[in-house]
């Protein structure tokens, strides 16, 4: 073994099952890895060296027992910090969680062990993953590996820089408007959001509850599939939950076709305030589809454009409510519990220490649309949009197995570029937020580099729910055709860190 | 639409448990208001005839047996704790001396 880092997931299980190379010696390379670049990258929160070589002895010795290893077993991940792993500080990229260590493992982590896997570490995340950058940190920003002074997306930023940056080769992300798939997008790699309800939410510290989902972060589909297969299933833990079974992603993965496929592009997700690098490549994409043999059309979802504003109306209404529970009493930050303040008081002064700006902002803004008065106005005619957004999906999948979009209106921004703007950065989640307002399937992929700015492009592939293998089936064709064209994955055209 | 001021700002502070210095207020009110006025066209289209949506799955409530399980000890939960004492999680007084 050479390389370890650059080998894929599927790979890594490959190569530690047959005693090619142990676990631990795939953890330490990923470690060394992380002690080499994250002093630029800064993808991680927390690393967790010891707790990351034990996993991966035990691996090593069930190896050695003779006991099966499944087709994760061994491969490191990197986990964002917005899922409690027993023990191991969880922030969610906030001041007000500093140093807080839960006493429990989220229902995503104990299927990562279940699996074998091996967690590196927890990586930044915009603020209760609140944000497209990672900019909003309490912990300072994570860089884009193919630019160091480029945001690389958010809000699972520090999760698409490590895989990005070959520090690990799977990460978990958390989506509840774009937040996996437009920092996949911005680096050149692939996210996937499920269908809502099909990733347990225990133990994910909750934004916005009806639209938060996990998944992964990978370099390529298959690596992908077999995170989302380890991950998905129905969960008592979590009253969301759906009780179903969970599409065959990994063979979906493996098959790689989209003959007579129906794709349709989504009329209203492209066009003025897209780079014209982005819908060069998105162009491209689309007639790859149809030399691949796939029918392409073109599709009509007329209440997409209402879509940011109803989110930005229903997340921070139901933030202001999650958030509530940060108030100084039973873990994490207190302030000015002197004996001069009341209980009230103290709530009020953590909680002004304690959040970001961004944080703030929306806990205002939900706690103003869901007050009498406002209420019908703003959160109840979201709410209504949210219907609308969902009639446009039923409609356009009676017509067509996927649609596509561009990921992300533009490539990566500059850090700091967007930050005391927030509603150009609400802009970055254009394409990704119809599909958590409706809970179906959706994933990016990497199609290539912009001719504006050489920076990573990704096309988005949206499937109805409980539908997810349609994204991998197409996600594959469409990477599989682009491999033989380039002769490799775009990632390993990223500048060396 | 009304706009946000900056005293309805200081309002949604209170409501929100936010205890913001002046500076914060000034800067969060006139984002706000701009932040507000781009979202209200969601009622555009909100016509009286559509059925709101809360979560994209029909939820109904879920029960587990009423049956012991194992859960976290007294200690595990007050791991957290900012201030503990006899078990118990130790808060600021919550009631004013009359």
């Amino acid at each position: 073994m050479t390389d370890l880092i650059r080998l894929s997931a599927a790979q890594l299980a490959a190569a530690i099952a047959s005693g090619e190379a142990s676990a631990v010696e795939v953890a330490q390379a990923h470690l060394d890895r992380i002690a080499a670049v994250d002093g630029k990258v800064h993808a991680f929160l927390h690393v967790d060296t010891d707790g990351a070589l034990a996993a991966a002895r035990a691996v090593d010795e069930k190896r050695a027992r003779g006991e099966a290893l499944g087709p994760l077993a061994g491969v490191p991940l990197a986990l964002k910090d917005v899922l409690t792993q027993k023990n191991v500080p969880t922030t969610c990229g906030s001041r007000i969680l500093e140093g807080w260590r839960p006493p429990y493992d989220s229902t995503v982590v104990q299927k990562l062990r279940a699996a074998d896997v091996v967690i590196l570490g927890k990586t930044n995340m915009d603020e209760f993953a609140m944000g497209s950058s990672t900019e909003n940190s309490a912990y300072g920003a994570t860089r884009n590996p193919w630019d160091l002074e480029r945001i690389p997306g958010g809000s699972s930023g520090g999760s698409s820089a490590a895989v990005s940056s070959y520090q690990a080769p799977l990460a978990i992300g958390t989506d509840t408007g774009g937040s996996i798939r437009q920092p996949a997008a911005v680096t050149g790699i692939v996210g996937v959001k499920p269908t809502y309800g099909a990733v347990s939410r225990y133990g994910l510290v909750a934004f916005s509850s009806s639209l938060d989902q996990a998944g992964p972060l990978t370099r390529n589909i298959v690596d992908a599939a077999l995170l989302h297969a380890a991950i998905a299933g129905h969960d008592p833990l979590d009253s969301t939950s759906i009780d179903a079974p969970v599409p065959d992603v990994v063979s979906a993965a493996r098959a790689a076709d989209v003959k007579g496929l129906r794709v349709g592009v989504v009329r209203e997700l492209n066009g003025e305030g897209y780079d014209a690098g982005v819908r060069q490549r998105f162009s491209e994409a689309v007639a790859l589809l149809t030399s691949l043999g796939a029918e392409v059309g073109e599709v009509s979802c007329p209440h997409f454009d209402y879509a940011m504003p109803a989110y930005y109306l229903i997340a921070p209404s139901e933030a202001s409510s999650n958030l509530a529970r940060f108030d100084a009493m039973r873990y994490g930050l207190r302030v000015g519990d002197d004996g001069t303040h009341s209980a009230e008081e103290v709530m009020a002064l953590t909680r002004a220490a304690g959040f970001g700006p961004e944080v703030k902002r929306r806990i205002m803004i939900g706690t103003y649309a869901l007050s009498s008065g406002y209420y019908d106005a703003y959160y109840g005619s979201a709410q209504k949009v949210r219907t609308l957004i969902s009639r446009d999906f039923a409609t356009a999948f009676e017509k067509f197995d996927v649609l596509v979009s561009p990921a992300t209106p533009t490539t990566a921004f500059r850090i700091g570029e967007r930050t005391d703007d927030p509603l150009k950065m609400y802009l970055a989640d254009l394409d990704t937020i119809p599909s958590n307002l409706a809970g179906n399937a959706a994933m990016s992929l990497p199609i290539g580099l912009s001719p504006d700015d050489g920076l990573p492009v990704g096309l988005q592939i949206m499937a109805p729910a409980l539908a997810d293998d349609r994204l991998y089936r197409v996600g594959a064709a469409v990477e599989a055709a682009l491999h033989d064209r380039w002769g490799h994955v775009l990632i390993e055209e990223a500048p060396a860190l | 639409m009304p706009s946000i001021t900056r005293a309805e700002a200081a309002h949604l502070a209170r409501l929100s448990r936010l205890a913001l210095s002046d500076d914060e207020l000034d800067h969060l009110a006139g984002q706000l208001d701009v932040i507000i006025n781009a979202v209200a066209r969601v009622s555009e289209v909100a016509d009286a005839d559509v059925p709101p949506t809360s979560h994209s799955l029909p939820l109904t409530n879920v029960f587990r047996p009423d049956a012991l399980r194992p859960c976290l000890t007294p200690e595990e939960a007050l791991a957290g704790a900012p201030a503990s004492e006899e078990q118990r999680f130790r808060v600021p007084r919550i009631l004013d001396e009359e």
